[in-house]
């Protein structure tokens, strides 16, 4: 059970029938305590005590498998990119203490932007503190009063904040539906500012997007697009560039939003471009100017990675077939998957509802195996899913191993 | 278009979402007496859209709670076409 002592949904003091502001969030507590009174353990308040290796940790004692972790390549534990930290760190200093525009920007600060570059072949590359605050400092920029948001409605959390946080008109359109977007696109008024925002893997299916197709309806109607690409780095693509290079389209996106926290292994959030005026966002994207910028030590070891990710090959095949045993077995299990065939290295395994998910989880864990779990309102069509992603640096046996995991926890809680 | 019009296409459309056929007047809101959820709202918008060829964007649904005033959002987006 969880040692917390104080937990952001159970507050201690709930006497008095008065409300104040917090009184909204009263369903949200209602069906957080409803769902720890039936004794499961809190899904949302894991402590890793201790972190081994990219796959794993100690978990409440308990030595544990990760499969829920995004750690696509398993950098955060590579030798070059730990010891380009640690020297970053003594050279450098802890902090920047400012902003990318006053004193904020050091050496490797460039430097990341300058593998980000040579990554994507693309003249344009702006780092951000984090991922989420890429997509809200671009989109909210970007996209002002009077022009047009089109983008698809499983976006991410981060895209849908760009868009609250500007003044455009948002529309969005049916999942992946090519035809509800053409037809959106269509009726905008004319003259009017458009940008088409996609993404390349979805998260919580582990689903990709038809970017060729969808990219090409954009572009006839004058759209710009913008591709969120942060499931995909490093391993999608002929380069790891992700599902547009894979498709084909990469030269037609106007950016690629990414992130450092996935296959690069630390933090921080990136946009990259061939636009010729780019560079002017760096003095007006507020996400951007009024924040401080990555620590010496994070952007050292991204740069490390990032460069170590371009001759990756061996491990992009490693993790492609950790993905196709995963699927393959869990369906043979007779798990109802996100995807009939594995299309990323995110297998979502669909949960019959919270209760049952909340357990499934719960015994998993008790096993020895993390995995996310996705419940409502972050997933589409109020699902609620065991998200597991793999590592390059499962081993076959592992793998196996986890299906043995699941297999038993299955039939414990009557899923299989 | 005038707003009899407007009225009974709208009424044609929420049909099959009005699952427990609420008795839909101007002051029937989508969220409290209808129940829509943000799926049922997204496929009753694009419904609305393909039949009006209009587009009502997040910005405008916002501001649009109640029945009554789709129609009247309907009829101003619609105003100026053929």
């Amino acid at each position: 059970m969880t040692q917390g002592v104080n937990e952001a949904d159970r507050p201690e003091v709930l006497e008095g029938d008065g409300t104040d502001l917090f009184s909204k969030f009263d369903p949200v507590i209602e069906m957080r305590r409803a769902l720890l009174d039936s004794g499961v353990t809190d899904p949302f308040n894991l402590v890793m005590e201790r972190v081994l290796s990219p796959t794993r940790a100690i978990c409440n004692g308990r030595d544990t498998i990760l499969l829920g972790t995004y750690n696509y390549m398993g950098m955060t534990f590579d030798p070059d990119v730990v010891a380009a930290g640690k020297q970053a760190l003594e050279d450098y200093g802890s902090g920047t203490t400012g902003s990318r525009v006053l004193n904020g920007t050091y050496q490797g600060h460039r430097e990341v932007e300058q593998a980000l570059c040579d990554f994507y072949a693309m003249d344009h590359a702006m780092v951000f503190s984090t991922g989420y605050q890429a997509n809200l400092g671009i989109i909210s920029t970007m996209a002002g009063k009077g022009d047009y948001i089109v983008l698809d409605i499983d976006s991410h959390a981060s895209i849908w904040d760009g868009c609250a946080l500007g003044n455009a008109e948002v529309v969005p359109f049916k999942h992946n539906d090519i035809e509800a977007m053409e037809k959106r696109l269509r009726r905008i008024p004319e003259g009017a500012g458009k940008l088409v925002i996609l993404e390349g893997v979805y998260s919580m299916l582990g689903d990709i997007a038809p970017l060729k197709e969808m990219i090409a309806v954009a572009k006839k109607h004058g759209a710009m697009v913008l591709v969120d690409e942060a499931h995909s780095m490093g391993f999608i693509g002929p380069n790891g560039r992700g599902v547009a290079e894979d498709q084909g389209v990469l030269d037609q996106v106007d950016f690629v939003i990414g992130t450092f926290s996935k296959s690069v292994g630390t933090v921080g959030g990136f946009c990259v471009s061939n636009h010729p005026k780019f560079e002017i966002l760096r003095l007006v994207c507020r996400p951007y100017v009024f924040t401080a910028s990555l620590p010496p030590s994070v952007v050292a070891t991204a740069a490390t990675s990032i460069r170590k990710l371009m001759n990756g090959a061996e491990k992009r095949a490693r993790l492609w077939s950790n993905s196709r045993t995963l699927h393959a077995g869990l369906r043979g299990l007779g798990f109802t998957l996100g995807t009939e065939e594995p299309q990323s290295a995110i297998v979502a395994v669909i949960m019959p509802d919270l209760e049952r998910g909340a357990a499934m989880w719960e015994a998993l864990l008790r096993e020895g195996l993390y995995v996310n779990l996705a419940r409502p309102p972050a997933t589409p069509a109020n699902m609620t899913l065991l998200r597991c992603s793999l590592c390059a640096e499962h081993s076959e046996e592992e793998v196996q191993t986890i299906l043995g995991m699941f297999e038993r926890a299955g039939k414990a809680v009557g899923i299989i | 278009m005038d707003r009899a019009e407007i009225d009974s296409r709208i009424r044609t459309l929420i049909e099959p979402f009005n699952k427990k056929d609420v008795a839909v007047t101007d002051a029937t809101t989508f969220a409290g007496d209808l129940e829509f959820d943000s799926l049922t709202v997204m496929d009753f918008v694009a419904a609305i859209e393909d039949e009006f060829d209009i587009i009502i964007s997040m910005n405008q649904q916002a501001e649009i709670e109640n029945y009554g005033q789709l129609v009247t959002a309907v009829g101003t987006l619609t105003q100026g076409q053929a």
